[in-house]
């Protein structure tokens, strides 16, 4: 379960292009559930996402993983509990190593790294079967350098890899938004299937509303910081993209509201 | 060019080759400019030629020479971790600061090894000449490194060093302590060369304060003769091709020092590199050129 509370977070504090990236944003996700995450150009999604992997540091606030305080860890020793997928395809992967070696290199997330060679025959015909599910062809491509393969392919693998160690998190950021339509359909309905596959508890920040809600069980909209709309269950099985398009202009006017009020 | 210059590039060649292998671990797997090698080649030709002067065994003097180099390494490593200073400045100081510290562990400017024992004469068998024997003996613990080196870096761990100079974020969303993954792999480029000091002290008859000038040129050198001869990126591939771009690197200037015609001296060393990685430099870009020529 992933437990975040009151997180602040301000960019350039005191300067005139201070921005208040995270405004008291708080949210709990149960174990196993798979939430979407949509929000405007600068709502902080992003921001969140980092501010949860331990990429970007916070001013205050707790984030918690099933119980264990994570709010101080470094990005290296929270990944034995998250796991992630970039938004840039080229970001996930080493494109200097081999295929082979990158999922070496993910199938020891969040372990101790020893002087045992890291791709052994047990651990290729493993490799082998994962990539053969893909139906790309790369299984037979175990010993090419990754950077040969294209945005999709690589954005694939990445998926594979988060998945193959197990964490209690998952994170994925944009992760199709650099794909062609055809290709992030195909990501997508990967990502659908390994979720469920390995009951993985996941946030999924997207740009596109219609993914928000056709995905996962639940769905959040950020703004300004926080969360402003959180819908599950019923509610949001009879939702269509204009009511959270009508939703989203309702908050934001709102928000608006409350910001003359402070000024005036 | 006589056989026994040829023998004695060699002889260098393979030298700096172990310079170059460090060069390799720090430049191109690590993506560190780390300039340290000026001091840390010093570093070991002072530690392992004070100590066989003052009687210490050549093998436990080379291998403290080497333990100097991975000290001298990781504290450039640290600057650049732990204080945040800039990896091509970190180096720098930790480059002037060995200078002094070559001078305090020498004690003067020098220290010479005439009739000290070294792990070459200790070695030598009576039926073949020092000159001979120098190079053979290099060729083994060059090779040596190489396996190593490249066994290393297909473990887990080596593995891991490689993802932190290829994509440091990727390491750390991976669980890669990439601050300890570039201290790690600063400590082994230097301890390379740090032999590389200690072998070269004992072939050239000492140890000497100035014996470091330039040694990152040579090293960076070799790294790029031998990408442009051996283009690869498999690793065992591309340690072979550092080795002989080393080689080959002290080959042409033996040539170029000994060829009358030219007329070069000895102080156009430096003239000489330059030009040799400019050409090297060029090559491939030149090759590129002309082969898209031909395409169209």
């Amino acid at each position: 379960m992933l437990k975040v509370q009151d997180l602040h977070l301000t960019f350039n504090p005191g300067t005139p292009i201070e921005t208040q990236a995270l405004r008291g944003m708080s949210l709990e996700i149960p174990s196993g559930q798979f939430v979407t995450v949509i929000g405007s150009n600068g709502a902080g999604k992003s921001t969140f996402l980092n501010a949860v992997s331990g990429e970007q540091k916070i001013d205050s606030g707790s984030i918690e993983i099933d119980g264990i305080d994570m709010t101080r860890q470094p990005v290296w020793s929270r990944a034995r509990h998250v796991a992630r997928v970039f938004q840039d395809p080229l970001a996930g992967t080493c494109e200097d190593l081999t295929i082979e070696e990158n999922m070496a290199l993910a199938k020891m997330r969040g372990r101790r790294r020893g002087l045992s060679f890291a791709v052994k025959p047990a651990l290729r015909e493993e490799f082998r079967a994962q990539l053969a599910t893909l139906g790309l062809g790369l299984e037979n491509r175990l010993s090419d350098r990754i950077g040969l393969l294209s945005g999709g392919q690589r954005q694939a693998v990445s998926l594979l890899m988060a998945a193959l160690q197990p964490s209690r998190l998952l994170l994925l950021d944009e992760h199709t938004a650099a794909l062609d339509p055809r290709t992030a359909a195909f990501v997508l309905e990967l990502t659908v299937r390994i979720v469920a596959e390995h009951k993985l508890t996941t946030m999924m920040v997207t740009h596109s509303m219609r993914q928000a809600l056709d995905v996962g069980q639940r769905t959040v909209m950020l703004h300004q910081g926080r969360v402003v709309l959180d819908v599950s269950g019923k509610e949001r099985e009879g939702m269509d993209v204009h009511h959270l398009l009508a939703m989203f202009e309702k908050v934001r006017g709102e928000v608006l509201d409350d910001d003359k009020l402070l000024l005036s | 060019m006589s056989f026994y210059t040829l023998l004695g590039a060699l002889e260098i060649g393979l030298i700096f080759s172990l310079v170059a292998l460090g060069v390799y671990i720090s430049f191109r797997l690590l993506r560190f400019p780390d300039l340290t090698v000026d001091g840390s080649f010093p570093l070991g030709g002072a530690v392992a030629a004070t100590l066989i002067a003052s009687g210490t065994d050549p093998f436990v003097a080379t291998l403290a020479a080497t333990a100097a180099g991975a000290v001298a390494g990781l504290t450039t490593g640290w600057l650049n971790v732990r204080l945040k200073i800039m990896d091509l400045l970190a180096s720098i100081l930790m480059m002037i600061a060995l200078y002094s510290i070559n001078l305090r562990i020498m004690g003067k400017p020098n220290v010479p090894l005439i009739m000290e024992p070294t792990v070459f004469n200790i070695l030598q068998p009576e039926a073949l000449a020092d000159y001979v024997f120098r190079p053979l003996l290099l060729v083994f613990v060059v090779l040596a490194m190489k396996f190593l080196l490249d066994g290393f870096f297909a473990t887990q761990s080596g593995l891991a060093i490689r993802a932190t100079g290829s994509n440091a974020r990727m390491a750390r969303a991976q669980g890669v302590n990439t601050g300890l993954a570039v201290l790690a792999g600063m400590a082994l480029s230097n301890a390379l060369v740090g032999l590389a000091g200690a072998l070269f002290a004992q072939t050239q008859g000492g140890a000497d304060i100035s014996m470091g000038v330039g040694t990152i040129v040579i090293g960076l050198a070799a790294v790029i003769v031998g990408e442009s001869l051996l283009p690869s990126r498999k690793l065992y591939l591309a340690t072979i091709a550092v080795i002989v771009g080393a080689i080959v690197y002290r080959f042409f200037i033996a040539l170029a020092l000994n060829s009358d015609f030219i007329g070069l001296q000895a102080q156009d060393l430096n003239l000489v590199t330059a030009l040799l990685v400019t050409v090297a430099l060029v090559v491939p870009r030149l090759r590129q050129h002309w082969s898209g020529k031909k395409a169209n």
